[in-house]
């Protein structure tokens, strides 16, 4: 197991006050839960990987993450089980979305 | 996408009671999960594999669960336990309408080891309490995990199970018995021998299920609504009686299809006109065929 912390500053996108979850902790998956939160404009992003080694990778996939959707004040936490950057990114999106209330 | 089988626990919640309906007690945002899993260096979920609240079934409020099978499959852990003995107590202190249990699980989570075998006791005990109190217990068991060990039994004491074909209730999973038993007793490599032996056309003719859909959700809706009716008619508590019955139907069945080394022979014994024909089947011509043919407890 490892734990990974990211805080990205000065985002302009606010969110609704409903927590949403998506995702399952299994096999190749990972569940993303996002919460708006009082951060002083910031998106933080703590993770919980099984896959121990990959703090590089997870870092680019959440800079691009924070780049696409530029959230502010949200709180993101992910138990991860060992999905692939794509995966990641996947969940990601779905969670900003689900939150947005346009969910595919 | 309509396959109940396929959907996640959120997913059957959301489309199999009313639009919207379902309100979650303690959801992920509360972050309850396993004290376990962590000291095992393992990953937690912060639902811990199961979601339970309230929600209207058909414009009437009942209490709710759905264990997640992707997540550890479904595994009873201490608060996965927890929270459906939780949601079964506030079902008596409420007086719920009913409980309705979406149930996939492979049993006792083995990390947790003593306290998720607590945990499904206390289950099984709140069920009971929750009939003895008036409130029906539905489960409903078509999830690609089954639904097998610890949470079997929870099926077994609620007033009703509702399965598809592809959802399997049994006590010892397919590759438990190979291993204690060896493969010549039972092969769990061999699917079609799995379904016919734990599926839930087996379970219907052995009396073990009250009802039998096909994989749909809106099928799953309908005979859970069904359910709860049919078993406020026939009596929600668990009585000596019904006991006593469950108990001839087991002794019948050891009698009937003790010799038995396959469920086809089983089905033969109970008259179906032609067993071999019935893995193929679609739920509701089976049912019509199935009628005076099936032990116990159909509805």
């Amino acid at each position: 197991m490892e734990t990974l912390a990211y805080r990205f500053e000065q985002g302009s996108r606010a969110l609704p006050a409903q927590a949403q979850v998506v995702g399952v902790v299994g096999s190749g998956n990972l569940e993303v839960l996002i919460e708006s939160a009082s951060l002083g404009g910031a998106c933080t992003i703590d993770i919980s990987t099984a896959a121990v080694g990959f703090g590089a990778t997870w870092e680019a996939v959440m800079r691009d993450f924070h780049e696409r959707w530029q959230l502010k004040d949200a709180r993101i936490a992910i138990n991860d089980m060992g999905a692939t950057p794509a995966v990641v990114s996947l969940r990601l999106d779905q969670a900003v979305q689900t939150m947005l209330g346009d969910a595919p | 996408m309509n396959s109940y089988l396929e959907l996640t626990a959120r997913e059957r919640l959301a489309r199999l009671f009313d639009q919207g309906s379902f309100k979650e007690f303690l959801p992920p945002s509360a972050r309850v999960a396993s004290p376990h899993l962590g000291q095992l260096n393992a990953p937690v979920a912060f639902d811990d594999g199961v979601a339970v609240g309230r929600a209207l079934l058909d414009g009437q409020p009942v209490l709710c669960a759905a264990q997640e099978g992707g997540f550890m499959g479904g595994a009873v852990g201490e608060v996965h336990g927890a929270k459906l003995t939780g949601l079964l107590r506030r079902a008596v202190q409420e007086r719920a309408g009913a409980v309705v249990l979406l149930l996939e699980s492979g049993g006792v989570r083995l990390h947790e080891a003593n306290a998720g075998l607590i945990a499904v006791s206390e289950v099984m005990r709140a069920l009971l309490d929750a009939r003895a109190a008036g409130i029906p217990v539905v489960a409903l068991v078509g999830g690609s995990n089954g639904c097998f060990g610890g949470m079997g039994i929870v099926a077994r004491c609620a007033n009703a199970v509702v399965m598809s074909e592809e959802g399997r209730l049994a006590m010892s999973g397919p590759e438990v018995i190979e291993t204690a038993s060896g493969v010549e007793e039972f092969d769990s490599r061999d699917r079609a021998l799995v379904w016919r032996t734990t599926g839930g056309k087996h379970r219907y003719l052995m009396g073990d299920c009250h009802a039998i859909v096909p994989d749909e959700v809106q099928a799953f809706r309908a005979a859970a609504i069904d359910a709860i009716a049919h078993s406020r008619g026939a009596g929600v508590e668990l009585s000596l009686a019904t006991l006593e019955a469950e108990q001839a139907l087991l002794g019948q069945r050891i009698a009937r299809f003790g010799g038995c080394a396959d469920p086809l022979d089983a089905w033969r014994e109970l008259g179906l006109p032609d067993p071999a024909a019935v893995p193929m089947m679609e739920a509701d011509a089976f049912s019509a065929l199935a009628a005076g043919h099936t032990l116990g407890g159909a509805q």
